[in-house]
């Protein structure tokens, strides 16, 4: 096991890039700015399946988005967000 | 010939064939669908699973239905001390009921006065099924899945959920290795309630959070 590198409560950004592989990060999160809302256990990468384990195990987070700035025109309340499961190597400070 | 109209066979048709005919599954013709029978072949062929093992994960998920889900919640209405346990660390309390989801992380988010959830996979499909048994249809539709994301309110609307502004919205989009399932409240009304009876108030569409209010009919 290795330490996470997030707390919960920190603020993080999602990387933007379009991996030639299959990942789990959809369109519409990357690139977004959020905050670290739990930090979960340690899985395999889903673009290092195709090799084998997934590994190494990478960190997983749940990362709160606010809906108002993720989408253009949000109908909604100020405090609606959306939590997504992000793994580490997809975060950076932000 | 019997005094008897011809159409009459003097028996009762009482066997069920209405009751019990499935369709054959449709022969494979795309490629895709050949390709997984073929990597089911080749992985049992290379010993990764045997078909014992298949047929078991089949029962298992076969055996599963909301009804796990409904006595997972009513048992955290009626057993704070569980509740608790269940929202901070699912697989663990979960297990003490029997249940088994992982290497998945089982997440339970609960709805209050002031928060109302609601779970998709826009990827693909991911659901508690092992627990939860099938998804149901909608769920793994383009359209949910697109617009919940996006307009959830909406989206609630149109299943008959009325979420007024001071109710926050939380979506949460089950991208990776967590499965989800929404405590639902407590109806007013039911403090005398056994956990058998609180049971059967829950829902599957509750539980997936496309259902805020439960009906004590």
């Amino acid at each position: 096991m290795t330490s996470p590198r997030f707390f919960v409560g920190q603020a993080v950004r999602i990387a933007k890039r379009q991996p030639s592989v299959h990942h789990r990060v959809p369109a519409y999160a990357k690139g977004a700015r959020g905050v670290v809302e739990r930090v979960c256990g340690e899985h395999g990468q889903p673009e290092r399946f195709i090799r084998g384990d997934g590994a190494p195990a990478t960190r997983l987070y749940r990362v709160r988005l606010d809906q108002r700035e993720l989408w253009d025109n949000y109908q909604g309340s100020t405090d609606d967000c959306l939590d997504i499961e992000i793994f580490e190597h997809w975060l950076e400070p932000a | 010939m019997s005094d008897h109209p011809q159409n009459d066979h003097g028996h009762h048709h009482d066997h069920d064939h209405d009751k019990t005919f499935q369709p054959d599954h449709a022969e494979p013709t795309s490629e895709a669908a050949h390709i997984g029978l073929a990597l089911r072949e080749l992985l049992l062929e290379a010993g990764h699973y045997t078909l014992a093992e298949e047929r078991a994960v089949m029962t298992r998920m076969q055996g599963a239905s909301p009804e796990n889900g409904a006595l997972i919640a009513a048992r955290a209405w009626t057993d704070p001390a569980f509740k608790d346990r269940l929202l901070s660390a699912g697989n663990a309390a979960i297990g003490e009921l029997g249940f088994d989801l992982a290497p998945t992380e089982f997440t339970v988010l609960e709805n209050t006065d002031t928060v109302h959830n609601v779970v998709v996979c826009t990827l693909c499909s991911c659901y508690p099924r092992a627990l939860l048994g099938m998804s149901p249809a909608w769920y793994k539709s383009k359209a949910y899945r697109s617009r919940v994301v996006r307009e959830p309110r909406q989206v609630l609307h149109e299943f008959g959920v009325e979420l007024s502004g001071d109710v926050a919205v939380r979506v949460h989009d089950s991208t990776a290795e967590l499965r989800y399932m929404v405590l639902p409240q407590r109806p007013a009304g039911t403090e005398d309630w056994s956990l058998d009876q609180l049971k059967t108030l829950i829902t599957r569409d509750s539980l997936i959070g496309t259902q805020r209010d439960l009906s004590i009919g």
